[in-house]
């Protein structure tokens, strides 16, 4: 696959191409653009997120049972004391949105910092010594790839007792196949560079190799499967949670708000599409990021 | 070839292996599965009986030896909750995942490989563009937020489909699709890079010279190069369905493997979980060796090279 895109780039390939292609042909990259929409909107809910306690809001925990399930402002009996409603113990539905913005980003990081470091030692160990310790790596990433992951985690999770750390203990040490097989390949592809083989030469420790020269060169591709990772984290914090066995009432996780939403979807339906469409929302902005810094390291990659 | 072929196989049981130590070591190390399995309101001697009667005071390795034996023998254990021999629970209900696993893929590939094909044909144009946000939309689609988004559209307000249980096909189409939604973009975006990538090389143009069809250029050349990597992507993706299927089954009470694991976590039927994840990872390790050989079947130059 990686051999044929670098037979395509001389340019006599090209003169054979009818002009009406030729014209197409630096078809826009995403890239950029991407990175800004992404970016603009992960950066302003993360803003939100942090600055939640000094936005005037209702205490996401205070709840009022007179008040149970108040539709959001734009229906007809909405009003702005509660703009998004209030679910069903009465809580205001506003805060529990920002506050739950807090619980998926605060996931999200903590679980790609765990498996990322995880992965990462894993994979450049590989892709580094090659040989017996790459085929023993495989194995335990074929053993980890292998394993029904939502399964696993509910289990552990009903086990032990499910609370915020222990999600993110389990998600964090789940995870870190991706970062694997990506440093394994990456670094594989620079170990034999000259630059590689000269610190050798020059008798620089093999931590200090690994640290000095391969990191430094692999760590593109790796904040693309960062990104990725905390897109996938949030979404499984929130499905887990969904489930009944992540985060535990009465914190105010996306998707303990859309299970407990469940029951009155059919009525109130916005009590299930706000956190629904906050986490999409999320998400997208996250995949936007990375998928136009992967376009990004792509065009770098070639040169 | 059949070097290969043993070689991937003994791999696949070494996998297997392993993740039974895993998940039996998991479910054990993490908590009191007696104290787990009597509930809130037991009491001491209660738990202390359930532990003797279900081996729990023995050391792990010999109660993981004694499970060990029994499943080379066929024998899953007994249920805790249902008092039946796990494997007739899983009999019953794998057929249920695999039909809802295969309904799905096949939906997905269905939409993804013309999409993509589309896509490809016209980088950078408005199909390209609505491949690539549908792509984009799915991706980021909590899966059980779509199921009931569905739910409420299909079967409350529109009324065309049922929506939880399964008893007839129709029962599966809700459940696919939402599985299929998550599966597509990944094989969309495979299909889409493949086929950019084979069009741009020499035997195309040499095709294109030679005055062949555009259709048959397409269909016959480039995409049997571009599928390639399509296939193994799908098993994988087939594989993460069949262990993803956990949520979609337990929004529309689909009686599949991913909701007995589901309601078994729950009432700790530790031994119909571990069975579970036995299976579960056994049939993934089957799906990307049944990968790797379609792909030596598609592509000859993948039979040598391989370790």
């Amino acid at each position: 696959m990686t051999v044929s895109s670098s037979t395509l780039a001389p340019a006599p390939a090209r003169d054979g191409e009818d002009p009406a292609r030729m014209r197409r042909r630096p078809f826009p990259r995403p890239g950029n653009s991407s990175i800004a929409i992404g970016a603009t909107i992960l950066g302003t809910i993360t803003l939100i997120a942090l600055a939640a306690p000094w936005l005037g809001l209702a205490d996401p925990y205070d709840s009022n049972l007179a008040i149970r399930h108040v539709p959001p402002v734009w229906d007809s009996v909405g009003s702005w004391q509660h703009p998004l409603g209030t679910d069903h113990l009465g809580r205001d539905y506003l805060s529990r949105l920002v506050y739950g913005a807090r619980i998926s980003l605060l996931v999200g990081m903590v679980v790609t910092v765990m498996a990322g470091c995880i992965g990462t030692t894993l994979g450049v160990l590989a892709g580094y010594f090659g040989g017996r310790i790459e085929a023993a790596i495989d194995f335990v990433i074929t053993v980890r790839l292998a394993m029904p992951l939502v399964l696993i985690a509910l289990a552990v999770v009903n086990v032990v007792g499910s609370s915020l750390e222990i999600v993110i203990l389990v998600l964090g040490l789940l995870l870190w196949e991706r970062f694997a097989v990506v440093a394994r390949s990456t670094t594989q592809q620079i170990r034999s560079q000259e630059y590689v083989a000269a610190a050798r030469a020059v008798g620089c420790s093999t931590p200090r190799i690994i640290l000095l020269e391969i990191l430094p060169n692999i760590y593109g591709p790796l904040i693309v499967v960062a990104t990725l990772e905390i897109a996938h984290a949030i979404l499984l914090e929130a499905a887990l949670s969904f489930l009944g066995l992540g985060v535990p009432a009465p914190l105010p996780s996306w998707g303990l708000m859309i299970a407990e939403g469940k029951d009155v979807m059919y009525f109130s339906p916005w009590v299930i599409t706000i956190p629904g469409a906050a986490l999409f929302v999320l998400i997208l902005s996250i995949n936007l990021l990375g998928d136009g810094l992967r376009d990004l390291n792509a065009i770098e990659g070639r040169n | 070839m059949l070097e290969f072929l043993l070689r991937r196989v003994v791999l696949a049981l070494a996998v297997a292996f392993a993740v039974s130590i895993i998940a039996f070591s998991l479910l054990r190390l993490s908590g009191d599965l007696a104290q787990e399995l009597a509930g809130a309101n037991a009491t001491a001697l209660d738990v202390q009986l359930l532990r003797e009667a279900y081996g729990l005071d023995r050391p792990l390795w010999a109660q993981y030896l004694q499970w060990a034996g029994q499943v080379l023998r066929g024998d899953l254990g007994r249920s805790v909750f249902f008092d039946e021999p796990v494997a007739d629970l899983l009999a019953a209900r794998l057929p249920v995942t695999m039909r809802l696993g295969a309904f799905a893929l096949v939906l997905a590939l269905v939409v993804a490989i013309p999409l993509g094909i589309l896509a490809a044909m016209r980088p950078g144009t408005w199909v390209d563009r609505i491949a690539l946000g549908t792509a984009l939309v799915g991706q980021a689609m909590p899966t059980f937020w779509f199921a009931l988004l569905l739910i409420v559209v299909f079967g409350v307000k529109l009324r065309w489909l049922p929506v939880s249980g399964n008893d007839s096909w129709r029962h599966f189409i809700l459940p696919a699709v939402t599985l299929a939604y998550f599966a597509m973009p990944a094989l969309m975006r495979l299909t889409r890079a493949g086929m950019l990538e084979v069009m741009s090389a020499d035997y195309i143009r040499t095709a294109r010279a030679k005055g062949l069809r555009p259709s048959s250029i397409i269909l016959k050349h480039a995409l049997r190069n571009a599928i390639i990597p399509v296939v193994s992507v799908a098993a994988v993706q087939l594989g993460f369905m069949l262990g993803g299927s956990i949520v979609v089954e337990s929004i529309f009470a689909l009686h599949g493997v991913g909701y007995l694991g589901w309601i078994s976590v729950q009432r700790a039927d530790f031994p119909v979980v571990q069975a579970i994840v036995l299976v579960l990872s056994l049939v993934f390790v089957m799906l990307t060796l049944l990968a790797d050989l379609l792909n030596a079947k598609l592509d000859p130059r993948m039979r040598g090279s391989r370790r």
